[in-house]
């Protein structure tokens, strides 16, 4: 189990310094010039360009600035942006807001993704399964700002059951809605991935013994059926955690939050490269454990990978 | 008593003519062509109605695409009078008309050719770099797969979106083919693994065994027997990848960053009608509408082939 999970640790070195390069590398193409745009249709003189350009480390080759910026990630310092707040600061300002969502739209989908997915698998060609593989696609094929324009429209602008932009200290409940529009695709994902593999666990010998041997049926599902179909189920929700974050850029501003997603947003179209960099960072870190945190959830729920070594 | 025969031991054999040895199925015909997996799909697919469904809805789709001409006589270029502006249905224009007074209707159908075009590019693309990865990484293994894993490991953990989003406000010029390159590059290391999971199981099988005991090079049985029996899942999840894709390419169009807003294509038409969304809501109506159902009739094509193609699930039928 601990030699399980130090391999999969070593795995993921590489991924980290793979995936900040590749966005630090497509960045810093950007084209213009920020530190020259900071200063608006003024003149900076040339002697503070250079200062700047200096502290930021623009004039060295670019694996030279690749290896400046990893320094200071590694010590902690996520940089300054060029306008000078320190990118840590900006995210510690964004990350809430995106974190109460991302948790709330994790939980909705994981709920009530694997309860519906488990009754339609229990139902295999019954209606409720076959609506619910309907509905599922439906929702799939919906663009996020599509279901977020019309949810928003009905229940925040029509019937007045939620608040239809969710500003600064906002309480859990003004999340509810933002949460179920960022987590419907994958909702949707959740129950089809569930049903299938409900199926497929129903059809295995040891639930047949279970039956057999006179169980009663609320524990036949929940412990030998359920269980054992979740590994695909718990991997998608790993995966998913990084996209939520992302899927915020579109959700956070239709219901105007201030979270990670509109200041990636805003960084890209300032060509603030540090914030984008950094950002990005923080969110593959964040992936990473997440993908980690599935890999030894795998072992605690299916007995053969933890027996394996 | 005398015997009858000099050999005892004849007693025990019997005669020749008891023992007919012949084909025991008269019908086995050893010239019949063996059924290939695929003319099986064929024969489990066609049964479906999910299928037809699909494939009529995606025929339709494509002709819309490739000679818009055919399904309206109005140009959506010409003929915008802010006369009309948010005008309701009229005479050969059912749909109505947009805030600038064009035709609805004209908008949506010469909108599909950028969708469709942009999700089959990008869908192209990815299979077959994704593909090649894959089936080298899985084929190989060793060194090779670890290098390869890694890397796919690398874009897969860059969201797509926030890839593509760096991606595009870097370049200069957005043009169709560059938002399909760029889905590409952050959407086919999740065809890369399905690829080389089946390409690592059908490795494994007997007759991947049998060909290479005869002598056949690893490569000519990567290409010869290993691919064509991994195709299966790489097809199905093609399939409903290109109808994300087609999302994503709407996505990216509704956050400015996409297609250039003078290319008609679904998401730009979307993301100007979420102005007018209190005023006129059919305005986004129409064009998330001719998303969706393409969209869904690709997933609803991936679903069907999976089924078809997953032996375990075709063993169960």
């Amino acid at each position: 189990m601990l030699t399980y999970a130090g391999k999969r640790l070593l795995q993921l070195i590489p991924v980290f310094f793979g995936s900040t390069f590749l966005i630090y590398f497509m960045v810093f193409a950007l084209p213009g010039d920020p530190i020259r745009a900071l200063f608006g249709e003024r003149q900076p003189p040339e002697a503070l360009l250079t200062q700047i350009r200096e502290q930021f480390h623009l004039n060295d080759p670019f694996i030279i600035q690749y290896f400046h910026y990893i320094w200071g990630l590694l010590h902690g310092d996520l940089g300054t942006t060029y306008t000078g707040r320190p990118v840590s600061e900006v995210i510690m300002n964004a990350f809430p807001a995106t974190l109460q969502l991302a948790t709330l739209a994790l939980l909705f989908e994981a709920v009530a993704g694997i309860s519906i997915g488990l009754v339609a698998g229990l139902r295999k060609g019954k209606f409720f399964d076959a609506s619910a593989l309907v509905v599922s696609l439906l929702l799939i094929s919906i663009p996020t700002f599509v279901t977020g324009y019309v949810l928003q429209y009905i229940f925040a602008v029509k019937l007045g059951w939620a608040s239809p932009t969710v500003g600064a200290n906002a309480s859990w409940g003004d999340y509810v809605l933002p949460a179920i529009v960022l987590a419907t695709a994958s909702f949707a994902y959740i129950v089809r991935l569930t049903r299938s593999s409900v199926v497929e666990t129903q059809a295995m010998d040891h639930v047949r013994t279970a039956t057999a041997k006179g169980l009663p049926r609320r524990r036949v599902i929940s412990v030998h059926v359920l269980r054992n179909s979740l590994i695909p189920v718990v991997t998608f929700l790993g995966v998913d955690l990084g996209s939520l974050m992302v899927g915020a850029i579109v959700t956070e501003g239709i219901f105007n939050i201030n979270g990670i997603g509109g200041t990636v947003y805003r960084a890209v179209q300032l060509g603030d490269g540090p914030t984008i960099v950094s950002i990005v960072a923080v969110m593959v870190i964040i992936f990473i454990f997440a993908n980690l945190l599935v890999d030894l959830l795998y072992a605690v729920l299916d007995p053969r990978i933890r027996y394996a070594n | 008593m005398p015997t009858s025969s000099p050999f005892p031991s004849e007693r025990y054999v019997a005669p020749f003519d008891d023992d007919d040895v012949r084909i025991s199925e008269p019908t086995l015909d050893a010239g019949t062509k063996p059924r290939s997996v695929w003319s099986d799909v064929w024969m489990s697919i066609r049964k479906r109605p999910l299928f037809w469904t699909s494939a009529i809805l995606i025929s339709l789709v494509v002709t819309v695409a490739a000679f818009p001409s055919w399904f309206t006589s109005v140009s959506p270029d010409e003929g915008c009078l802010l006369a009309n502006s948010d005008g309701p249905p009229q005479m050969g224009h059912p749909f109505g008309f947009t805030v600038q007074g064009c035709d609805v209707y004209s908008r949506v159908i010469y909108g599909a050719r950028a969708s469709v075009m942009v999700g089959l590019l990008a869908m192209l693309l990815a299979t077959a770099f994704g593909g090649i990865v894959g089936a080298l990484a899985g084929f190989y293994g060793g060194i090779l797969d670890s290098i390869l894993s890694r890397v796919v490991d690398i874009f897969f953990a860059i969201p797509m979106v926030l890839g593509a989003i760096v991606m595009m406000s870097v370049s200069n010029e957005r043009t169709a083919i560059l938002v399909a390159v760029v889905i590409a590059v952050f959407a086919w290391p999740q065809i890369a693994r399905i690829a080389r999971g089946a390409v690592l199981s059908a490795r494994k099988s007997d007759y991947v065994t049998a060909v290479t005991s005869l002598g056949l090079s690893p490569f000519k049985t990567l290409v010869r027997h290993v691919v064509p029996n991994s195709l299966g899942p790489v097809i199905a999840v093609a399939t409903v990848s290109l109808g994300t894709f087609i999302v994503a390419e709407s996505t990216l169009s509704y956050l400015g960053i996409g297609l250039p807003a003078s290319t008609m294509s679904w998401g730009n038409d979307i993301s100007q009608a979420q102005s007018s969304l209190r005023t006129n809501p059919l305005l986004l109506v129409y064009p998330a509408g001719a998303l969706s159902i393409t969209v869904l009739s690709f997933l609803m094509l991936g679903d069907v082939l999976r089924d078809a193609l997953d032996p375990k699930e075709r063993t169960r039928r």
